[in-house]
């Protein structure tokens, strides 16, 4: 995870088209600016940024699953839940699955596990909506290759622009 | 069993905290019920989910937006509930 680059996902291990699930893994840097503040003496990570680690993973299960054609933005959270302290060095599992695919929106239900362990929850909303330009859907392609995103997700034309 | 608008005014009264005797079929879910977007997503999903349905937002709004058809054919509760009738209707054939 880089906390200040807001890349909270490290690597997909498993995207399952047909069951509509994702999971991830996500290391929490051993240091970081943010935990200077959250908290001087006693660095956890904050559960904004959980619940930010939950929207990534459900947004690129979203995307690839549309493949690439189109943004999931962060829309909505309900029921969030942080269960446990997250502390710097631990090591996180990451999963989320498709509740709805809608028109224009995707609901998915994320969660964070450490050890097995529930660590935090959330439902997740989407907007879904068409790139605002291509830089943007050409960098989050380049990223999706960058945490192992299956290669036969992304959409073919973006190989080749 | 409940109407379809019973059904959909039941969600927009639970899920926009709107009291149910002021949702009619006449009532137009944004201009009188001043539901906004994001509401209506949650609106949206809920009747998705109740119906077994996937309503083309997206499409209407567009069509709304070019001007093709008023809002109030997809947006007044009674059209609304029309239209998600034909679409249970179109999966179900």
């Amino acid at each position: 995870m880089r906390l200040e680059y807001f890349q909270m996902v490290d690597r997909v291990s498993a995207l399952d088209p047909e069951a509509r699930t994702i999971s991830a893994d996500c290391t929490v840097p051993e240091a970081s600016p943010v935990f200077e503040g959250h908290f001087p003496g006693y660095p956890i990570l904050p559960g904004v940024l959980m619940i930010e680690t939950m929207a990534q993973t459900g947004g690129w299960l979203v995307m690839g699953l549309l493949r690439f054609t189109r943004m999931a933005f962060l829309a909505q959270v309900k029921e969030a839940k942080m269960r446990a302290f997250v502390a710097p060095g631990q090591v996180l599992r990451t999963e989320a699955r498709l509740l709805h695919d809608g028109s224009g929106y995707a609901v998915a239900a994320g969660r964070i596990l450490s050890d097995g362990k529930p660590v935090a929850e959330a439902e997740i909303t989407y907007r879904v909506m068409a790139f605002p330009n291509e830089t943007l859907r050409q960098e989050l392609i380049n990223m999706a290759r960058r945490v192992s995103m299956p290669a036969e997700l992304f959409d073919a034309r973006s190989d080749n622009d | 069993m409940p109407s379809t608008f019973d059904t959909v005014a039941g969600i927009i009264a639970e899920t926009c905290d709107i009291p149910r005797d002021k949702i009619t079929p006449e009532s137009h879910a944004i201009n009188d019920l001043g539901i906004d977007s994001l509401d209506f997503l949650d609106v949206a999903f809920a009747i998705d989910k109740a119906f077994g349905i996937k309503m083309p937002l997206e499409e209407w709004t567009q069509e709304v937006n070019d001007g093709k058809v008023s809002s109030d054919q997809y947006f007044v509760l009674q059209h609304l509930s029309e239209n998600i009738d034909a679409l249970v209707a179109a999966k179900a054939a």
